[in-house]
């Protein structure tokens, strides 16, 4: 009996995604793809990891596939599995088969949020071996030259129960995030979220200080998205009090104490 | 019959009447700006009592129209005409200096007309002020209140003192953010310079008046003169800050124009006010008095400056010189150190990038930092290593320290080795370990704890036990409460292609198996006697009741310790004793010691740990400072190195490690200790019971 084989059509982004290079993560890159190597991405949230992403995929003509990973991620949600439609068996490849067989680039995303056992199925596409079981069917898919497998997760994760394997993260080319250094993140800003140099100067130095509160109050200081989103809202008619108030300021953190010193921060930028 | 208000422009031009006849290089469209909102009546009033008022002295007419929204704001008709009047009592009295005071205290002046003051305590601020300067600032400067009446607001450099309450604006608000202000003008005068660089002395440029009658009057100047100059250097980053100083001070006194003028330049630098200084202590002047004046006492933060310059150059020269090696033999980095020297003379800024650049220790890149808010530059001299030895004359003081005056003590419990960064080895069985239990305490303790924190305790317990009370769902098991639709679905897939299908089609609820056993390890150095202590006893017994509702297995321990022969480990609870009475009282009893040997403590409890049959292991530090003992040799960098040493040999062995706590310096060295997030630095000690249990549930969810 055949049995019919659905595969998501994976198509390559078009557009160039706005994307600043801070060091030499694009060489990098280019040269772990074009020696099959997987690369982990480190770096706190939104400092740019999913952008350079998808930026390098546009570099290099593949199809991205991007999974967001969470705790109750199964190895079928990768894979793929069976489903049967009105009498019909059908098998429906997960994103990371979908993305092997189009020799795709497959990008899990807080790859620690997966649960241990699912993550274990990249292990043979991460090595030499390059290929993906896929159980239930019984099939060895063979990754093609052109398959990439990219992952990312932020170290500055506090649960002791969220940590990357050994066994896993040996797998990889790491390459290190972190926002960059204040005149090209607010290039960055600028261009992202079409404000004035002056503007999105301002915003740097806001996420700076803020970033000096990390350990003080702070998990975390604004990101450079968080910035970008300030600045979007300043771009879109929002005084800059309120913008950076409600895309930084509370964003950063529920504790009224905290708000009110993350306040006292946006005035004194703004 | 009501008139229709004044425009700006009319009003600029009868103020520039009645005000500016004399002052013709000054606008008056500013204040006919403040005064435009006013009702016509009003408006009235002020140009009567401005003109009237600079027919004795065109000043007070100036100052009576700038503050008149803000006394309108305030006070009523009649209050107004009191208030102008009073100020011109004062005039006749005592002169210009004490009218402007009394006309600028409106508030006060409302006080002794109403009653009541408009006062903004410290305490208030306290918290929300330290943060906002930690965030402005490049290194932590701590903030502290001077109970004295009318006292002024001054720094050291290190520390930020104001006057533990202010009442001088006319509403709270506005007091609040006078201490916003005054601490940002002083964290300014710490970051930009006033108290002198490498290449202009302060107290040599003050030394004309020193023993004059000036002296107080040259200080008031550069007070003054540095807050026109520190505003301008603020409104580069912050602009909104300087905005909301401008808008405190209102427009400058008449007589800082001139400065003013010379000094509002973000490129303007302390040779600049000193040059203005000069001039001003050249004419009979007083220095005006700004509503946000700070007092400046050079000695005091000079002496702070140069014993933290003094310091830093040490931290700095000597991690240079273990970076040459400890035996002073001449190593591979021995070219970039003559580089550097070499290139002093030339840049110091790229010298100072350099050095900064160099694979130093955190501790070394935070002194050199600190070298450069200080002196601009970092010294030459620091870059060159002084020599071999160095550190081998504090060791040897150290081992005799260590040998003498224990000798009659029992075996030790256990012996450790200890990691020398500098010989990158062991020293062999090195620390002495003596296990002993703390003797119980009032057993009343815990009891009455609870009693005081009764509501913390139930939102705690309640919290911890859902929690615990978190069922996972187990799909595709042989067997269970109920059909698992997955599988079920898939099975009859399998089905229909032939396969042989799963058995495994149930789904079943199972308890969430935590399996996660905590040590945590006490810090009873001497440094924590006194509330840091009553902190830590508090947080214990949050701790447990969170614990307990968690069924997490738990121990605890206190740690403190006099030299390498003599690392004392305090038992407190075993992990298998129960949270009973004499635990309790154990907790009671948990007191200040003597020094932080850190290293030692973490490689036994780690042994202690690691006996614990559970999947997670987590070992959590409350401590009130860095690594720290007896003598020279552990303080510092050495007792960093062994620590992370110690915490890296337990994270190799499968025990995770977390630190809480209450030093602000923290950040400087717990990163490299214990890695980048795996620490958080309470601002305040007291709350630390509070937030304990949060850090842990963070931890383990």
């Amino acid at each position: 009996m055949k049995i019919e084989t659905l595969s998501p059509q994976l198509a390559t982004i078009a557009a160039e995604p706005y994307y600043q290079a801070i060091g030499d993560e694009t060489a990098l890159f280019e040269a772990a793809y074009a020696q099959r190597l997987p690369v982990l991405l480190k770096g706190p949230t939104g400092c740019g990891k999913t952008r350079f992403v998808e930026y390098m995929a546009w570099r290099l003509k593949r199809p991205l596939v991007t999974v967001a990973c969470h705790d109750d991620l199964t190895t079928a949600d990768l894979v793929g599995r069976y489903l049967i439609v009105g009498n019909q068996t059908t098998w429906v490849d997960g994103p990371l088969t979908a993305a092997v067989r189009a020799g795709a680039i497959c990008y899990l995303d807080e790859v620690v949020e997966a649960r241990k056992d699912t993550i274990v199925v990249i292990h043979p596409l991460a090595d030499a071996r390059r290929m993906l079981a896929v159980d239930k069917r019984g099939e060895m898919v063979m990754a093609p030259d052109s398959f990439m497998l990219v992952v990312s997760y932020n170290p500055g994760y506090q649960s002791v129960l969220k940590e990357i394997k050994p066994s896993t993260r040996q797998r990889f080319v790491a390459v290190d995030f972190d926002y960059p250094e204040a005149a090209v993140e607010a290039g960055i800003v600028a261009t992202e979220g079409k404000v004035d140099a002056d503007t999105a100067r301002r915003l740097v130095k806001l996420g700076e200080l803020t970033r000096n509160l990390k350990g003080a109050g702070l998990d975390e200081g604004a990101s450079t998205r968080l910035l970008v989103h300030a600045a979007q809202l300043i771009g879109s008619g929002i005084a800059a009090h309120a913008a950076c108030t409600a895309a930084v300021a509370r964003a950063l953190s529920d504790d009224p104490d905290m708000n009110g010193t993350l306040d006292d921060l946006v005035r004194a930028v703004f | 019959m009501t008139q229709r208000r004044l425009f700006g422009d009319e009003l600029g031009q009868r103020l520039d009447e009645v005000l500016f006849a004399s002052h013709s290089h000054r606008s008056a469209a500013r204040i006919a700006e403040g005064l435009e909102e006013l009702s016509r009546d009003r408006q009235e009033r002020v140009l009567h009592w401005a003109s009237v008022a600079a027919g004795t002295y065109a000043e007070i007419g100036y100052q009576i129209a700038t503050l008149a929204p803000r006394a309108f704001a305030l006070l009523d008709d009649a209050g107004f005409d009191a208030w102008a009047l009073a100020g011109l009592d004062a005039f006749d009295r005592q002169g210009g200096r004490a009218a402007m005071e009394l006309l600028r205290d409106i508030d006060g002046f409302r006080a002794t007309r109403s009653g009541a003051l408009p006062v903004a305590k410290f305490s208030e601020v306290e918290a929300r002020l330290s943060r906002f300067i930690q965030g402005l600032s490049g290194r932590p400067l701590s903030l502290s209140a001077d109970q004295e009446a009318g006292a002024a607001a001054w720094t050291d450099s290190e520390t930020i003192h104001l006057p533990a309450r202010l009442s001088s604006l006319p509403h709270t608000e506005a007091n609040r953010s006078l201490y916003k202000v005054l601490a940002v003008i002083l964290w300014a005068q710490t970051r930009f310079g006033t108290f002198g660089s490498a290449r202009i002395d302060l107290a040599a440029a003050l030394a004309p008046w020193r023993e004059t009658a000036d002296h107080a009057r040259a200080l008031r100047w550069l007070a003054v003169l540095e807050a026109v100059r520190l505003e301008a250097k603020i409104a580069v980053d912050l602009p909104g800050l300087a905005a909301e100083i401008a808008a405190m001070r209102g427009p400058w006194p008449a007589l800082l124009e001139p400065a003013v003028a010379r000094l509002s330049r973000p490129a303007a630098s302390l040779a600049d006010t000193l040059a203005v200084l000069s001039e001003c202590m050249a004419g009979s002047e007083d220095a005006p008095l700004l509503p946000h004046q700070v007092k400046i006492d050079p000695a005091a933060a000079l002496r702070v400056r140069d014993a933290r310059v003094a310091r830093d150059k040490q931290v700095l020269s000597r991690a240079i010189n273990a970076l040459k090696g400890s035996a002073g033999r001449p190593g591979p980095r021995d070219e970039t150190m003559a580089q550097l020297a070499a290139d002093s003379a030339a840049a110091e800024v790229s010298l100072a990038a350099a050095a900064l650049a160099l694979a130093l220790p955190p501790e070394a890149r935070a002194a050199a930092q600190s070298l450069l808010q200080d002196l601009g530059e970092v010294p030459p001299e620091c870059l060159v290593p002084a020599g071999p030895g160095a550190w081998q004359a504090t060791e040897r003081v150290v081992d005799m320290a260590g040998g003498e005056g224990m000798s009659g003590q029992r075996e030790p419990d256990r012996r450790y080795d200890e990691w020398d960064y500098r010989r990158k080895a062991y020293r062999k069985d090195w620390c002495h370990l003596y296990e002993t239990e703390v003797a119980p305490g009032d057993a009343d303790y815990v009891g009455e704890v609870k009693r005081r924190h009764a509501g913390l305790i139930r939102q705690i317990r309640r919290r911890f036990e859902t929690l615990r009370g978190e069922d996972r769902i187990l799909g595709r098991q042989p067997e269970g409460e109920e059909l698992d639709l997955d599988a079920v679905v898939d099975a009859i897939a399998d089905l229909n292609c032939g396969i042989e299908s799963s058995v495994r089609l149930f789904r079943r609820r199972i308890r969430n198996e935590r399996s996660l056993a905590a040590m945590f390890m006490v810090d009873m150095s001497g440094s924590t006697k006194g509330w840091v202590n009553d902190a830590e006893r508090e947080a214990l017994v949050m701790l447990c009741e969170a614990l307990e509702s968690l069924g997490d297995a738990y121990a605890i321990y206190g740690f403190s310790g006099w030299t390498r022969t003599r690392s004392d480990i305090y038992r407190i609870k075993r992990f298998d004793e129960a949270y009973d009475e004499t635990v309790q009282a154990r907790i009671a009893a948990v007191a200040a010691k003597d020094y932080t040997r850190m290293g030692v403590a973490t490689r036994h409890l780690t042994q202690l740990l690691l006996r614990q049959p559970a999947r997670h292991r987590l070992l959590v530090t409350l401590s009130d400072g860095r690594p720290d003992d007896y003598g020279d040799e552990y303080r510092g960098h050495y007792g960093i190195e062994d620590t992370r040493r110690a915490l890296q040999e337990a994270r190799q062995r499968g025990v995770r490690s977390y630190c809480i706590t209450i030093d602000r310096h923290g950040p400087d060295y717990l990163a490299h200790m214990y890695g980048a997030s795996h620490y958080t630095v309470l601002d305040d000690v007291k709350k630390l019971p509070l937030k304990i249990a949060d850090i842990y549930r963070r931890l383990v969810s």
